[in-house]
């Protein structure tokens, strides 16, 4: 049996990562002598003496352009130096990223995944970014590099705090959603509460519905969905959570469940006010830019919660939003998202209850379908707002990756099974556009017995879905 | 204004000769045949019936004023009171003697109030000490008295619908005895009193047989009585009670309708609908018992609908005062000569016609604003398909702000009915097929009312055009088929495949894949094959959609077959035996389909690979590893040959 443990405590050295550097440039800015520093748009540390940053600004900027040369039109990563890796991207024409870490890695097989790991960390820094500041570009346009550096600085000082990156792995690759299992009535029941919301607040353009951190209905599209759920999870619901989780009712009669319903109805704001009845209460909401591609909208983003329900209402920027409005959202919404997520947690307690009670399974999964980003692990616990823990060794997950490095490499679909130096068995298999990673715990298990056994979990727990054997 | 009238005179009357002092008009209400008797019937009788277009001409001997006559059912004897004593009977049946035969009273001192026929040859005299059931024996000539009981009756009232008659017994005439008939029995049911307004004086009859009549409502038995209350107390006008009469038990007092007027009323009731009319407004009152009022529990009645009058009539005049002037003319409505008779026929015995009065259900659409009212009204109306389809074509064309809870009502209240009747469907197929059941009655098939609105009557009528439209956000489209969508689902009706094609062809218009791809990871749109081909369709707007349908069809279980053929499509010709072998139809496959695949990849190995497979597969089946010529592979096996040479081939294995 595999004893749950923190992951960030027990690790080894050589593979705490730090972060040495972290810097956003535009060679155009400076092109000639003596005014580099102009090509600077971001450096953290800031306090790092000016020379240095042009040096290593410059360096990047050297190794981009000579590596280019080679293939025109994959620019070069990473960096592999003794000490530390630099990661490089160009999220839009002419802007490098470039995040510098210091680690020591000693053990190479896993060298190839840390790239990937890090490389995925360096572009949600630019998704993350975006999706509250909206392109590099734009704020060229609207106030130019002033405002441009402004809101890296604003932006970035913060969210570099956030980044923590001993406990990246194969999720933050990634980067997927984990969906609320639900039966179709229900289902259907949310969709119906969304329409007639969107109906008679007709101000809201998109709607996405959670429960229990886990999305249910997004009307983004897929990839704005990304990585607001990324923050939604990671950071605005670690910030409010609070011991309000329903999991504790899972036994209690139905008149306890009420009382405890009623007692807990506090629905409310997790953006903007925090108390609609304070008479100096602010009606701002965080702002996010979607759709940046093509019709580049900018939302308010209003996010409200009733018990385990969390609903994001998005409405155009351009609208004033004020206390009338959050009052009559309050009256409409609240009521029937009460009821809803009452409703949502019944079902969802009595699909508990029908596959019986939890037992430790002697397996352990990642799964992943790029279509649809649906992500679903029994390796990792909650996630919380500092660390992701996971159940299993770290070298167990470096094994993950590096499986999930050979699959990205080979189009087609493969089959990998790995016996891991501590007596686990670590397979892994893709399959059209989805990758399962199973963890085994049997020490005495042949090759052919293990092949059975995750013939056997495909069978159980993805019946529904095709996977190629 | 004239789209306010919710009632009407039915087009094609029947048309008598009017009343005069030569011309004596009857009415049968259980045949619903007019009789206009000249003279006694001396110069002839002429019977019209409600759909017969010929009428029955014949005359009979003057042998004193006609007091009632009436035909027995399909018109096989007529019977004909002249007398208080007796009554009279001619045969109408061909092969029997036409002559009349008399039968008086048997109760003496009796004083016969009238007669019904309660079937072909059996007849109940009321007289004013009782009631006689007697058979009529046509070939004899005579009567057989059946049952016979004895009460003082003020006087009656017949349903012939369910064959009861009511007797008004004591002095203020308040007690009714009810009797049913059936087929030869009498049965005597339960007397109840009705609660008169005021007792003035007593020993003297208040309660008239103008006030009350009888007709059957959504199948029960109601005795109307309308009740006139003093100008003088605080009761704001007169109204209806509702009395239920059971077969079985005491008559209960169940509705109260509320007028709120005073005056001259008379009751229908058409398609279960009681109408009240009032005179001096010249208006009608339309209740029904079903719909409920919130703030009563009483079962306390206002009109369903503001009183309207009746939607004006024009009479063409015939006959010699009308000669040259063919322009109809209007009617007199709520005329004090007309008699309103049950349960919705209009008499007007001055002018010689006989209407139906009939409920238009397309004014009550706009008189009735709340539309979950208005769709319960409707759905128990009889011809109310075609009005609840406009209806609710005419809800979503609007679009309003806040109308989508109103339409999940109304879609709820539809699929309700939908699903009644579906159970119902559904017990009687299960009880056919187990054969006839012992000792319960025969099953009776379901009937299919036009308050059944199934899916297709919703998708041909409403939600194709809908989501046709051009002037409606494609939002509220998609809103309103998921609302639809979620109350079949609620109410465990299956969806049918159109309304998913609907719904994905509405998203693809609109470029909505990713909410598609949503629906169909919850499973909202159920799987199916066509539906799984739908998607493969798709693959290249929206690449996903192949996974999606490759996983509907493996959930399907009966589409390995057309896995396979995708995967080929795909070249995936490894994966495509690789997944057949893992379902065990490996045995069972085409090898050349496999092989003319792997020869499309032009992947050598790959050929090779399924080339051994197919070779070991004859091996297993047949003992040799060569193909069949049934199996049309010479030209693989001549590549295999060239590319791999000769002793690339599994050698057979010789005993």
């Amino acid at each position: 049996m595999i004893s749950p443990r923190m992951a960030t405590g027990m690790q080894e050295k050589q593979y705490t990562p730090s972060l040495l550097n972290f810097f956003i440039y535009n060679p155009k800015f400076g092109p000639r002598e003596g005014e580099e520093e102009k090509k600077i748009l971001f450096y953290h540390p800031s306090d790092v003496e000016k020379n240095e940053k042009i040096r290593n600004v410059g360096l990047c900027e050297a190794i981009v352009q000579f590596t280019r040369t080679f293939c025109p039109s994959k620019p070069a990563k990473s960096l592999h130096t003794q000490k530390n890796r630099q990661f490089f991207f160009e999220p839009e024409e002419n802007f490098w990223i470039v995040m510098v870490l210091c680690m020591f890695i000693l053990n190479y097989i896993c060298a190839e995944f840390i790239d990937t790991v890090y490389g995925a960390v360096l572009q949600q820094c630019y998704s993350m970014y975006k999706l509250f500041n909206g392109t590099f570009a734009r704020a060229m346009e609207a106030g130019g590099v002033e405002l441009l550096t402004q809101k890296l600085e604003k932006f970035f000082y913060r969210y570099l705090q956030t980044l923590h990156l001993q406990s990246c792995d194969l999720l933050d690759v990634f980067g997927g959603i984990s969906f609320f299992p639900l039966d179709k009535m229900t289902y259907l029941k949310i969709q119906s509460f969304v329409n007639r919301v969107e109906e008679s607040l007709s101000l809201i353009k998109y709607t996405a519905f959670l429960y229990n951190d886990q999305l249910i209905w997004s009307g983004l599209e897929q990839d704005d969905m990304r990585i607001l759920y990324k923050y939604l999870t990671t950071s605005l619901f670690p910030r409010h959570s609070e011991p309000e989780s329903i999991h504790f009712l899972v036994d209690v009669t139905m008149e306890m469940m009420i009382l405890v319903i009623l007692c807990l109805c506090f629905k409310r704001f997790l953006t903007g006010p925090s108390n609609l009845k304070d008479p100096e209460a602010k009606f701002r909401f965080p702002k996010i830019f979607v759709n940046t591609d093509d019709s580049y909208e900018e939302l308010h983003l209003i996010v409200y919660k009733a018990m385990s329900a969390a609903v994001c209402f998005m409405i155009s920027a351009s609208e004033e939003l004020g206390r009338e409005f959050c009052e009559q959202l309050d009256g409409l919404v609240g009521p029937q998202l009460t009821l809803l997520a009452s409703d949502i947690c019944e079902q969802y307690n009595i699909n508990r209850r029908v596959s019986g009670p939890d037992k430790e399974p002697q397996f352990k999964f990642i799964y992943f379908n790029h279509m649809n980003l649906a992500e679903k692990s029994t390796i990792h616990m909650r996630k919380t707002a500092s660390v992701s823990l996971t159940s299993v060794h770290p070298d167990l997950m470096k094994i993950l990756g590096d499986i999930h490095a050979d699959f990205v490499r080979v189009d087609e679909d493969e089959e990998i099974i790995v016996k891991a130096m501590t007596d686990y068995w670590v397979v892994g298999k893709k399959s059209d556009q989805r990758e399962l990673y199973v963890i085994l715990n049997q020490k005495n298990a042949n090759l052919i017995e293990v092949n059975e056994e995750v013939k056997r979990l495909c069978a159980t727990q993805f019946n529904n879905i095709f996977f190629l054997d | 204004m004239s789209e306010e009238h919710y009632l009407e005179l039915c087009d094609s009357p029947v048309q008598f000769e009017n009343a005069s002092s030569v011309n004596n008009v009857f009415f049968d209400e259980a045949n619903k045949q007019v009789f206009a008797v000249r003279s006694g019937g001396a110069t002839g009788v002429v019977v019209k019936g409600p759909d017969d277009k010929n009428s029955i001409a014949f005359r009979m001997e003057d042998k004193g004023e006609v007091k009632c006559i009436k035909f027995s059912y399909e018109n096989k004897i007529l019977a004909v009171q002249r007398s208080p004593k007796s009554v009279d009977f001619i045969n109408f049946m061909p092969d029997l003697p036409h002559s009349e035969f008399s039968q008086e009273c048997k109760t003496k001192n009796a004083t016969v109030l009238g007669f019904c026929w309660t079937s072909w040859n059996e007849i109940v005299f009321i007289t004013d000490q009782g009631v006689e059931f007697y058979q009529v024996l046509p070939d004899k000539r005579s009567l057989k008295l059946l049952k016979s009981h004895s009460i003082n009756v003020n006087w009656y009232v017949y349903c012939p619908e369910t064959s009861v008659i009511l007797l008004s017994t004591t002095v203020q005439g308040n007690v009714l005895q009810p009797f049913a008939f059936k087929c030869g029995t009498m049965s005597k049911m339960s007397k109840f009193e009705i609660e008169l307004p005021v007792v003035t004086k007593p020993a003297k009859i208040i309660l008239s047989e103008r006030d009350i009549a009888v007709a059957t409502i959504y199948g029960q038995l109601y005795v109307m009585y309308l009740k006139h209350h003093s100008r003088t107390g605080n009761n704001p006008g007169a109204e209806v009670v509702l009395y239920h009469l059971q077969r079985e038990g005491a008559c209960k007092r169940s509705h109260i309708l509320k007028l709120n007027t005073t005056g001259k009323f008379a009751l229908n009731v058409v398609d279960n609908l009681v109408i009240v009319h009032h005179q001096s407004s010249q208006t009608s009152f339309m209740f029904d018992i079903k719909m409920k009022d919130t703030d009563s529990n009483l079962n306390i009645h206002q009109p369903v609908l503001p009183a309207r009058s009746i939607h004006p009539y024009k009479i063409a005049l015939t006959g010699p005062a009308a000669v040259g002037s063919q322009t109809p003319v209007p009617c007199e409505l709520y005329s004090s000569t007309w008699s309103v008779f049950q349960p919705d026929i209009i008499i007007s015995a001055s002018e010689g016609y006989l209407w139906y009065l009939q409920v238009k259900l397309k004014p009550v659409v706009s008189l009735l604003q709340d539309k979950s009212k208005l769709m319960e009204f409707l759905l128990r109306r009889r011809d109310c398909k075609m009005v609840i389809l406009s209806v609710c074509s005419q809800m979503l064309s609007r679009g309003d702000k806040g109308s989508l809870p109103v339409v999940a009502i109304v879609f709820d209240k539809l699929n309700q009915v939908y699903k009644e009747y579906l159970e119902a469907e559904q017990s009687y197929t299960m009880a056919v097929e187990c054969g006839p059941s012992r000792g319960s009655t025969a099953h009776k098939r379901p009937v299919r009312t036009q308050a059944v609105i199934d899916q297709s009557d919703m998708y041909t009528h409403v939600l194709s055009l809908f989501t046709e439209r051009k002037d409606v956000s494609h939002k509220f489209i998609i809103a309103v088929l998921m609302e639809y969508i979620r109350s079949l689902n609620q109410f465990q009706i299956t969806v049918q495949h159109y309304l998913y094609e609907l719904v994905i062809k509405t998203l693809v218009q609109h470029n909505l894949l990713y909410m598609l791809h949503q629906f169909l990871q919850y499973h909202v749109l159920s799987d199916s094959k066509p539906l799984a081909c739908l998607l493969l369709s798709l693959e290249s707007t929206y690449p996903p959609a192949h996974q999606l349908s490759l996983d509907m069809l493996k959930r399907l279980s009966t589409a390995n077959d057309e896995i396979v053929e995708v995967l080929l499509s795909k070249q995936q010709v490894l994966g495509a035996l690789r997944f057949i072998r893992s379902v065990g139809g490996h045995d069972n496959i085409s090898a050349r389909k496999f092989l003319d695949a792997a020869r499309q990849t032009k992947d050598q190995m790959l050929f090779y690979t399924i080339f051994r497979f197919f070779e070991q597969r004859n091996q297993r089946l047949r003992g040799s590893p060569n193909f069949t010529p049934g199996e049309h592979c010479e030209e693989h096996v001549a590549y295999f040959k060239q590319a791999f040479g000769e002793q690339a081939f599994i050698k057979p294995v010789t005993l």
